[in-house]
Parts: structure tokens; C-alpha cells; sequence
């Protein structure tokens, strides 16, 4: 399914001083017997969000006047770590999440951001503190996939990397599938063909004796 | 001649389709494991796309994760769970995957029914929707977890874009104590470089204490390599893969076993091939091991003291412990083996296997679990637990006082009837300690299967050591 392309967000950003939030803090595995993929926002960071009564915890984040909207995201490292689960990043997006910034990413998170059109922003350690104290000052961040730019007001813009075929595919807002089909499919063919050959065992579909 | 290589590069190089201009490569997906609770949305996109499965008989279904372990067969009394596991069968019917029914012989958590019926080969990609796919890993394979999108590519090109990873060697050295098991030097080896200490990385295993463990400690060592954050363990096959794999229903038979074997033992690293990070773990040092804290790295051996954070410099790491001990609610300087725990859960894709049961049952056979716990026992596999049956574990635990459970991921993840209240405290055989992990506001303690059994016959964390 084509994705909506990506340029740029601009916006505050919410900073959640912690290290090794893993996605099942982001989205607790109980909500993933949900098969759609669609109003996922509700259940983001659910059980930092609400206390047991469903009450709104106060002091988090996302739950202050300031930050409830923030499409930018400021963590400690190792952020979504853990679980594979896709959900996570689905339910960012459904509450208005466009980028994340932090030191270190679960690295199947980070493959999944770029697969959904959220900005996965790799930054040294030093530069996620000074960027967590402007965020908390409530700064302007803007994420520029364009540009491979993040810029925060009154600071130098910082330069981030992104691989470059998903950095295209998310500006274009291209499915990946189609775009494998239409370059390499021809490819895929000939690699069959020369595994078929050298490991048969592999394309048998019942084993016989 | 060409440079030595690792196994990494091995099996990255036999599967390259093609290179991306970025610097990526596009590689060949020769197994997909799906279960029930990733896949949906994968299915979806391939219906509303129109696209059929590249090659079908590549994948394997199967429900693990949503179904209740109480019982088996009959309905699902959860209506989510119910659906869930109905749009699995209906999605793997539609679209023509071969499927481990649930209530069949082969049924099992994924990543134990992979090997358990030789769809886990070496030499070959596996991919699942699932970050445990590590485990596949031990089979000298090049398995990993993807996410829903990716799910959908593999099902429609049988192929991925990948950034190749950087090479970690962790070396096992000296001998251990008998009642060392995989996953204490798996706890020992995250608590010594960090929940993203392997992150970016492959990470092969090797040394001699690796020649001479069972498939099912070179699992549960792969398997938590996700939890160091890395999304491949290795091991290189050998003898024991073989003798492990030999005869499983979808390993190759006759003149294909032979040519596959004389393949899969070019597969170890070359002698002199270089690695880009090495860890050295001396096995005579590891002492049991139970998590503290809420990450994985939050680990110390059972004759610790719960750690102080007025004693930590690092402000960091002073402010992860405060947060640490706040929800698992210890006390600092508290001695670990003064823990007292509500349940108890054996099993899971860690440690879920025949021998992991065996280690368990040693310890818990003639003993009777602690007034006041709830002990559980789950078979990682349907086969598993026949076996289990076969050798009378199942009597040694129901004696005991544990329940004897069917299959599945059970209280690993709380996504199923298995789940602890708020408060409750586990001490668990799992993979992961996260806040809420087992149920919102649970506290699990990870540990292995003999120290898991210890703990509930004593009620509280315990040296298996003592119970030897």
C-alpha cells in the first residue's frame, strides 16, 4: 500500500528522559489481539498514560497541556527495543508522532518507522541531552527528510542519516513491495534458479525417503 | 583466494539478490514462520494488492501467542483471541500456507516447532514476525524479526532490503558449574554489555563450552541475543545440528542430507576471519543469574544485594535504577534470595524445551511448591509435551504442585488468559522483564529454568546451587 509521502515536520517535541523504552511500553501487548491497524493513537504508551482506573497519569509527557501533540519525540537511548511488533509505530503515528529522536533505536522499530512514514532521527548522546532540554523549553524542532536535517530554533541544524532507498521511497511515498517487483524481479528469478541448482532440498515441498 | 570469512558473511553473501545503490542489499527470504498476531495486517495488504505468495510452501503457520493454555481445543473463550486465531486459519487456508493446526501434533510456540519439524535449516534466512527469531540462529541460519510490512514483501518477493550488520564474536571460555545453564550466561552476557550493547550487530557464539551444549542451550542463547539488541544470534552447525535435525519431517533425506551436510559444514567462520567487536565470558565467574530491574541488563548473580542508587555516580543510571526499584517494588540493599514471588511460569521460546522441562523437574521432583505460589508449567510445543508425558515429568510437576499446561506463549506475554494482577511477582523463564510485560503492573524476575523451580519450592528467588 502506497504510504503518504514524507518532507518535512515541524512542531514541539516531548521528552521522555528515559532509557529502553521498548515497544511494549509504547504498546502494550494485550491491545495486540486488535487485528486492524487503523485508531491505534488511543493505546499509545496506554499504561504510562492512564492508571489503573483509566485516569490520565499527571506528570507524563503526552499528558501535559504543552505536549499533547508533539509530532516530535525526544528519548533515551535504546528506544523501542524489544518486540517486533509493528503496532508500535502504528499507534505513534495515530497520535500525530512524525519523528523520533534518540541516541540509540530497537533496530526492527527503527525498520518499521521507515516503512510508515515516521522520521527515525540517530543522534550522538551528548547532542539527545542538549536536545531534550530545548525540547522541555518547548523549542520548535523541524525533522527534513529533504535535507536529512534536524533544525531546533537557536540551535545549529544537525545533520542525520537515513538509508538512502527507504529516505526515497518515504519522500516519494513509494510501497516497497512494487518498487522490489518492478527493479529486481528479474533478479529474484535468476538468484531461484542458481539456489534451486546448487541446495535442491531447499525447493522440495514434501520431504521424501 | 578469497578473504576469511564469518559465518555472517557466509550466509549473507549466498543470499544476495542484488545491491540497493545505497549501499544495502536486497536478500533472498528462504522461511517465514507466521503466527496469529503479527500477520493480520500482512494478509490484508496482500488481499486489498491483489498479490498472491511467491512460493507458499515456504511459510509455516501456526497460533501461539492468543491461544489459552488451560485447555485445548473447544472454543477460545476470548472473543479477540477467538477471532484472532480465526483469521489465521482463514488467512493461511486463503492464500494456501502449510499450517500446524492447533490442536495437532505439531502445533507449538514458533520458534520451537521451527526446529522441532526441520523447517529450520542451516544455511538458509528465516525471517517471522517476531523478535525471538534470533533463536533460529542456533542452526547456523540467518534468522531474524520483521515487522507487518515486511511480512507482506517476503509473502509477495520472497525477499528484504537489509543493512548488513557488524560482526560481534562472543567468546565462551572456562568451564562451568553444572547447574549453569544457557540462560545464566545469556543474563550474564546483557548485564555485561547492555540492553544495546550488541544493537547494529550479528553476534556468533563460539569456544568450547559451545561444541558441547544441546541444540536447546544454543536456542535459548540465540534466542536472547535479542535482548543485548541485536536481531541475530549465531551458532555454526556441527555434528550436534545434525544429529539434532536428521529425520525431522521437512529436513532433507537420503542423497539430499548428504549433499546438504557436506554444505552446511563449509558454513563455520574461517580460521583468521575478523570481527569488528569481541567479548570474552569466562563461565568459571557465572553464578546463577535473576534479573532486578525492568530491562534485561538489569540482571546480577542470586547472592547479590538489590542495587543502591545513592551508591550509583552515573546520574543516568541513578535515575534508571530509582525508576527500576519504584516498579518492582524492592527495597535497595535488599539481599535478591529474600524475594518473595507470587507465581511461577516455566516455559516460552526461551526455554520452553524438553530439556528445559528436565531441568525444572529435577529440582522440583519430591519437593512441593511454596504455601501461597502459583506455578505453572508450559510446553514450548505440543511434541514437547507429549515427550514430557512420555518421561513422566508431567507427574514429577503435578506432584510438585505446578499446573501442567498445553502449549503456547502463555504468561510470557499477557496476551492471552496467563497473566500476573498489579503487584504480582513472577519469577519467570522468559525473555523479558519489562514493565508490564506479563500483565500491567507485574513485576518478573528472569532466571533460569532450575532456578525458577527453586524459587518455587522455596517461595521466594533461591540458589538452585542449594538444591543440588
Amino acid at each position: 500500500m502506497p504510504n503518504q509521502p514524507f518532507v518535512t515536520v515541524t512542531g514541539s517535541a516531548a521528552a521522555m528522559r528515559e532509557e529502553n523504552i521498548d515497544t511494549d511500553i509504547i504498546f502494550p501487548a494485550r491491545f495486540l489481539l486488535i487485528t486492524a491497524r487503523a485508531d491505534l493513537g488511543e493505546y499509545a504508551f496506554h499504561d504510562r498514560r492512564f492508571d489503573a482506573d483509566g485516569n490520565e497519569v499527571q506528570g507524563f509527557v503526552l499528558n501535559s497541556e504543552q505536549f499533547r501533540e508533539a509530532p516530535v519525540l525526544v528519548a533515551g537511548a535504546n528506544f523501542g527495543s524489544g518486540s517486533s511488533r509493528e503496532q508500535a509505530v502504528w499507534a505513534l503515528l495515530g497520535r500525530g508522532t512524525r519523528a523520533v529522536v534518540s541516541s540509540s533505536f530497537g533496530e526492527i522499530f527503527y525498520s518499521n518507522c521507515l516503512r510508515n512514514g515516521i522520521v527515525p532521527i540517530l543522534l550522538p548522546k551528548e547532542d539527545i541531552a542538549v536536545l531534550m532540554d530545548a525540547a522541555e523549553s518547548g523549542a520548535v524542532f523541524t525533522a527534513d527528510l529533504e535535507a536529512l536535517e534536524l533544525r531546533v530554533e537557536g540551535q545549529p541544524p544537525r545533520r542525520f542519516e537515513i538509508p538512502p532507498e527507504r529516505r526515497m521511497a518515504m519522500l516519494k511515498g513509494w510501497d516497497e513491495t512494487d518498487q522490489i517487483v518492478n527493479q529486481f524481479g528479474a533478479d529474484i528469478d535468476a538468484f531461484e534458479q542458481r539456489q534451486r541448482k546448487a541446495q535442491p532440498w531447499l525447493y522440495q515441498k514434501e520431504q521424501d525417503t | 583466494m578469497t578473504a576469511p570469512r564469518t559465518l555472517y558473511e557466509k550466509l549473507w553473501d549466498s543470499h544476495v539478490v542484488a545491491e540497493l545503490p545505497g549501499g544495502d542489499s536486497l536478500l533472498y527470504i528462504d522461511r517465514h514462520i507466521v503466527h496469529e498476531v503479527s500477520s493480520p495486517q500482512a494478509f490484508v495488504a496482500m488481499r486489498e494488492s491483489g498479490r498472491k505468495l511467491r512460493r507458499p510452501e515456504t511459510h509455516l503457520g501456526v497460533a501461539d501467542h492468543a491461544v489459552p493454555t488451560r485447555t485445548r481445543g473447544g472454543e477460545i473463550p476470548d472473543p479477540q483471541a477467538r477471532a484472532q486465531v480465526a483469521e489465521l486459519e482463514g488467512n493461511v487456508a486463503e492464500f494456501g500456507v502449510p499450517y500446524a493446526d492447533l490442536t495437532g501434533p505439531e502445533q507449538g510456540i514458533v520458534h520451537v516447532i521451527g526446529p522441532e519439524t526441520g523447517f529450520t535449516l542451516p544455511g538458509t534466512t528465516i525471517v517471522c514476525g517476531d523478535s525471538h527469531t534470533t533463536t533460529h540462529g542456533a542452526f547456523g541460519a540467518l534468522a531474524f524479526g520483521i515487522g507487518a510490512s515486511e511480512q507482506g514483501t517476503v509473502m509477495a518477493v520472497q525477499a528484504l532490503p537489509q543493512s548488513k550488520a557488524r560482526r560481534m564474536k562472543v567468546e565462551l571460555v572456562g568451564r562451568r558449574h553444572p547447574l549453569i545453564d544457557a540462560k545464566d550466561i545469556a543474563l550474564a552476557l546483557i548485564a555485561k554489555i547492555g540492553a544495546h550493547g550488541a544493537v547494529g550487530h550479528a553476534v556468533e557464539y563460539v569456544g568450547n563450552a559451545i561444541a558441547g551444549m544441546a541444540m536447546s542451550e544454543r536456542m535459548t542463547l540465540c534466542n536472547m541475543t535479542i535482548e543485548a539488541g541485536s536481531r541475530m544470534g549465531l551458532v555454526a552447525p556441527d555434528e550436534v545440528t545434525f544429529a539434532y535435525l536428521k529425520g525431522r519431517r521437512l529436513a532433507p533425506r537420503g542423497a539430499q542430507w548428504e549433499a546438504a551436510t557436506a554444505y552446511w559444514r563449509t558454513l563455520a567462520s574461517d580460521p583468521g576471519a575478523a570481527y569488528d567487536e569481541v567479548v570474552i565470558i569466562d563461565l568459571a565467574g557465572i553464578e546463577p543469574q535473576v534479573s532486578w530491574g525492568t530491562s534485561p541488563d538489569q540482571t546480577l548473580p542470586i547472592g547479590a544485594l538489590v542495587p543502591s542508587p545513592a551508591l550509583i555516580a552515573d546520574p543516568s543510571e541513578r535515575r534508571e535504577t530509582e525508576k527500576a526499584l519504584a516498579y518492582m517494588g524492592l527495597q535497595a540493599g535488599q539481599p535478591l534470595s529474600s524475594v518473595a514471588i507470587d507465581h511461577v511460569f516455566i516455559g516460552s521460546c526461551t526455554n520452553g524445551r524438553i530439556e528445559d522441562l528436565r531441568a525444572a523437574a529435577r529440582v522440583a521432583e519430591g519437593r512441593k511448591v511454596a504455601a501461597g505460589v502459583r506455578a505453572i508449567v508450559v510446553p514450548g510445543s505440543a511434541a514437547t509435551r507429549a515427550l514430557a508425558e512420555a518421561e513422566g515429568l508431567d507427574r514429577v510437576f503435578r506432584d510438585a504442585g505446578f499446573e501442567w499446561r498445553f502449549a503456547g506463549c502463555s504468561m510470557c506475554v499477557a496476551m492471552n488468559e496467563d497473566r500476573l494482577a498489579p503487584g504480582e511477582r513472577c519469577a519467570s523463564t522468559s525473555n523479558r522483564n519489562f514493565e508490564g510485560r506479563q500483565g500491567p503492573g507485574g513485576r518478573t524476575h528472569i532466571m533460569s529454568p532450575a532456578m525458577a523451580a527453586a524459587a518455587a519450592v522455596s517461595g521466594h528467588l533461591a540458589d538452585v546451587r542449594d538444591f543440588a
